[in-house]
């Protein structure tokens, strides 16, 4: 898998995303602060954005590409995408969220069956009930479940682990790293914890004020750290 | 209640559901585009769909008589085309109420609009869901409730006009008389009791549309 994006240009509000990068990872990392331009990108490369200038490429097509006016509309691209703090669909079922983007005329590859994906993020028992009584996390991996029963060529995943607590995060990490090892679609994930960069990325974009300052494997632009921490006595 | 009484009721309902039911479509779509689009001509459109709440509705009425009267502009080609009469007939009074209550519903359902996520949208485009998919079965369901409302207040509008209609379609019993009409030429004619009954046939059929709004609303929840 590659993502190609050749001289990629899009103003935000405080400046200007401009990047020159192939992201080829099973697991890519776009990592950064907030407002460093990270969810921008990747809503360029699921469609919902158009670029001023520049070439979006998955695995050699062109999904978007300024100087032939070429635009692959966000729902033939099959990128999936998850955003931050998964955006169900509040008035549809569990069930209906999941089934919304699964086509079942249309060829899985690698076992993505409704069963399959329902065993790996252990979401069997939420089916049956309705979105406004699940956790933040349960909601978490059902979006990733929805996405997948979509049978994206790409996955996008904006700060999955972001709205959750610490001991919520590290349980669900590990549902990230089986989707990852189980169905091989290759993911772009946006973050901002390098300990996440770490346990589940294979390679990383570091991204500030909308450009690339820095591309690699995770242990060469990462180095364990110890910081002050303080915790209640007794 | 006399016969002519049940006339004018009937006549009422019949005139506002099907002025209600002529705007939902175009009202709904414009909503949607004041509210998810940036086009050019756009804040023009909104002072124009909103002059009706502003100006008096007689002279909203006066523009519409000068404008569907059979030497006017639109009501000359209507006539001669479709063989429609508008100023003067029942359908005088269901242009009458449709441009006087689509603000309402264009307002409302514009806010409806404006409180469903594009988050939400632009995640349903990438399962793969066309434009039109994604408004069928995401902004609309969201959006609802906020349609309802509106429509509900465009139909309470439409029973309660009176300055518009009286213009364009003027007070011919059996023909135009609807019941704002009846009730304000009954208290000319000193008819206070049957003026009366009109006014409480008001109240039940409003406490009717208000209720079942508000039903409608309740099986929803959001």
């Amino acid at each position: 898998m590659s993502v190609e994006l050749r001289n990629v240009r899009l103003p935000l509000a405080h400046f200007e995303l401009e990047v020159d990068a192939t992201l080829d990872g099973r697991v890519t990392a776009i990592f950064g602060s907030s407002g460093a331009g990270k969810t921008s990108l990747l809503e360029l490369i699921a469609g919902l954005r158009r670029p001023t200038s520049g070439l979006v490429r998955l695995d050699g097509t062109p999904l978007t590409d300024v100087a032939t006016r070429t635009h692959v509309a966000p729902e033939r691209r099959a990128v999936g995408y998850v955003p931050q703090e998964g955006a169900l669909f509040p008035h549809l079922s569990v069930r209906r969220n999941l089934l919304y983007g699964f086509d079942p005329r249309r060829a899985r590859p690698g076992g993505l069956s409704f069963e399959h994906v329902a065993e790996i993020l252990e979401i069997g028992a939420l089916v049956g009930r309705a979105v406004g009584t699940l956790s933040g996390g349960e909601k978490q991996r059902i979006a990733l479940g929805r996405a997948l029963l979509a049978t994206p060529r790409l996955l996008l995943l904006d700060e999955p682990l972001a709205g959750l607590d610490a001991p919520l995060r590290e349980r669900l990490l590990p549902y990230l790293a089986r989707v990852r090892d189980e169905f091989g679609i290759p993911m772009l994930y946006v973050t901002h914890s390098p300990d996440e960069v770490v346990a589940l990325c294979d390679s990383v974009v570091v991204l500030a004020r909308g450009r690339v300052t820095a591309h690699g494997r995770p242990a060469e632009l990462f180095q364990p750290a110890t910081t002050p921490r303080y915790e209640l006595k007794g | 209640m006399s016969a002519e009484a049940w006339q004018i009721t009937w006549f009422t309902v019949g005139v506002a559901a099907l002025s209600t039911l002529a705007i939902l479509p175009f009202g709904v779509a414009l909503a949607w585009l004041l509210a998810r689009r940036d086009w050019p001509g756009k804040s023009l459109v909104e002072t124009v769909v909103a002059l009706p709440l502003v100006i008096p509705p007689v002279a909203t009425g006066l523009l519409l008589l000068k404008l569907l009267g059979r030497r006017g502009l639109l009501g000359g080609w209507l006539e001669r085309t479709f063989g429609w009469e508008i100023v003067f007939t029942w359908r005088g009074v269901v242009v009458a109420t449709a441009v006087m209550s689509f603000p309402l519903l264009v307002r409302t359902a514009r806010v409806a609009f404006e409180g469903v996520s594009p988050r939400l949208e632009n995640v349903a485009r990438t399962l793969g869901a066309g434009p039109w998919r994604v408004f069928a079965t995401v902004t609309l369901p969201l959006a609802a409730r906020g349609l309802v409302a509106g429509a509900v207040l465009a139909f309470a509008r439409a029973l309660g006009e009176f300055g518009a209609t009286i213009m364009v379609a003027g007070f011919i019993p059996g023909q135009t008389a609807t019941l704002a009409l009846s009730i304000y030429h009954l208290v000319q004619l000193g008819r206070d009791t049957e003026a009366l009954t009109l006014l409480g046939v008001s109240v039940v059929i409003a406490f009717g549309a208000v209720w079942l709004s508000e039903w409608f609303l309740r099986r929803r929840p959001a």
